[in-house]
């Protein structure tokens, strides 16, 4: 079993059509809708977590690319302001799974996106509020 | 052989001076020795960067037609309220000042993403600034509301003038109790969930110079990307706390009054910060040179981390009671290496003060030295040191009989 977090962005011509249902009745998969935000004529978001075989994710994830589909893992949506980000460290600890990290030779302090589950606990702990949440 | 500051200005002036960052001159020490390394040396630069929350800045914006007297009124910078105790046209915008409407901790924890730190940052980086007042009305002064846009460079004077910065040493925060804390030492959480500190340590200005023997009233320094000047000791100044033998205290001891004209300064050095579940705040740069005149002043400047020694508070309980109850002491090495050690139990430590951009500091004064662009001055006057005996008073309440 797979369980992961991703972000799709539908295209406008994708918006009217039932892709997700598809990814219950042809693949089986379960998922988990965290945040959605679809408009007729519009371009529309979907965060989305997604459960099941490791086979029909990879079916699934396939299917919704080869629709136009833009998928994105979650993480990427957490993002630094470099401009505002002074290095002070102060979320380091706020992180609930270290994707901050004081790097000890040159005392900046690393965002490793890859680890981000995107929580969003970092934002209004951040000092500077270099830390923003993008969809 | 040049030892008075004099001496050291011409050198300047030549871009002659040997300059190295207070980081640097650990090494240097070490390599040259003390005596060789004071023959040689002219100046060790020093910096921090952190919330500083007793800053703020005065402002005179010119007297509108017909005329207003905002003393005694109401003013606001974009909704954060200025103080206008003053004569007609002068204001003071605090770092902490918040607006009337904002939530403050109603919504627990309150996320002050904009106060009167903000103001400054945006006034400095050139922004327009709404100025929204109300006044009383006088025969001289007879208008009663004013609304307009102001701007940094239409102001008469727009002076940084903050009554306590760059902290010599300070509080390392912990919470021992149950629930998450929103402090002015960052989120701590709970069963000494993590450990916080904000001390620029080794490169910070004060604990450069322990005995305030360079420092003092005059001395010139980077203030907020500009220049500014040590205008007196900082409020709660106490030199008498408990030292180390190397002269560091063990915990907020010295503190700068310093005042600089803002018109020169920038927003990459002053910085609006939002403390969650505390309030806004401003980050200051501050940085100071401290002149290499004797053997002694060499050796305080090549203090370590190793060497400087942060007392812990729980701040769930002895802190805000007021209690002197220290769980522990621990160094900024420690500190820094991202875990100490505290009652059995590996905590992660977090700093709040940024040491990658005080060393920037560091740098960028020794840059201005080195290319005669900055100048020392001596000071007029010393602080007040260990043996003035001046310590830090509680208040004591005596309550008011009705």
């Amino acid at each position: 079993m797979v369980s992961k977090k991703i972000v799709l962005h539908f295209p406008k011509r994708l918006v009217d059509r039932p892709i997700v249902y598809h990814l219950i009745k042809d693949f089986s998969l379960e998922f988990n809708i965290l945040k959605a935000s679809v408009t007729p004529e519009q371009e529309g978001l979907m965060v989305l977590e997604l459960k099941g075989k490791q086979e029909d994710y990879d079916k699934g994830i396939h299917y919704l690319t080869g629709n136009g589909v833009i998928i994105e893992s979650l993480s990427q949506n957490v993002i630094r302001n470099e401009g505002r980000c002074t290095h002070c460290g102060a979320c380091v600890t706020v992180c609930p799974v270290g994707a901050f990290e004081l790097d000890t030779v040159s005392r900046q302090t690393k965002f490793h996106n890859s680890k981000c589950i995107a929580c969003g606990l970092c934002i209004k702990a951040c000092p500077p509020r270099a830390m923003e949440l993008h969809f | 052989m040049p030892k008075t500051i004099e001496e050291i200005n011409l050198k300047i002036k030549n871009g002659e001076a040997v300059v190295f960052t207070a980081e640097e001159i650990i090494s240097v020490v070490k390599e040259k020795g003390l005596k060789k390394a004071t023959e040689e040396v002219d100046v060790v630069t020093t910096g921090t960067f952190g919330p500083m929350c007793s800053s703020g800045a005065y402002l005179n914006i010119g007297h509108s037609q017909p005329r207003i007297k905002l003393g005694g009124g109401r003013v606001y910078l974009n909704d954060v309220p200025a103080y206008t105790g003053l004569a007609a046209v002068d204001i003071f915008i605090g770092a902490t000042a918040t607006p009337d409407d904002d939530p403050r901790n109603k919504v627990y924890p309150g996320e002050f993403n904009y106060g009167g730190g903000h103001v400054i940052e945006e006034l400095v980086a050139g922004k327009d600034i709404r100025l929204e007042a109300t006044a009383y009305g006088t025969d001289c002064y007879p208008r009663k509301k004013l609304e307009t846009w102001i701007n940094l460079k239409d102001l008469n004077e727009a002076v940084l003038f903050n009554m306590r910065n760059a902290y010599q040493n300070y509080n390392v925060a912990t919470n021992l109790s149950n629930k998450t804390l929103y402090t002015y030492m960052g989120i701590l959480k709970h069963n000494l969930g993590n450990v916080t500190y904000c001390s620029a340590g080794q490169l910070s200005p004060l604990l450069n110079d322990p005995y305030y023997k360079t420092i003092g009233i005059g001395t010139k320094v980077f203030f907020g990307g500009g220049v500014g000047y040590v205008a007196w000791q900082g409020t709660q100044f106490n030199p008498t706390v408990p030292r180390t033998e190397n002269g560091v205290p063990k915990g907020g001891a010295g503190t700068l009054a310093l005042i600089g004209d803002l018109k020169q300064m920038s927003s990459r050095w002053l910085v609006g910060t939002s403390m969650l579940g505390y309030g806004p705040t401003l980050t200051v740069g501050v940085g100071v040179p401290i002149p290499i005149l004797s053997e002694e002043i060499l050796k305080y400047t090549t203090v370590t981390d190793e060497e400087i020694i942060g007392t812990i508070y729980d701040y769930s309980d002895a802190y805000p009671n007021r209690r002197a109850e220290p769980i522990g002491e621990v160094t900024y090495a420690q500190l820094r290496s991202g875990k100490i050690t505290l009652q059995g139990k590996k905590v992660p430590t977090a700093s709040l003060s940024s040491y990658p951009r005080a060393l920037e500091i560091a740098n960028t004064l020794k840059e201005w030295l080195k290319t005669g662009k900055f100048e020392l001055t001596e000071p007029v006057a010393p602080l007040p040191s260990v043996e003035s005996g001046l310590t830090f008073k509680p208040l004591k309440e005596r309550p008011i009989e009705h």
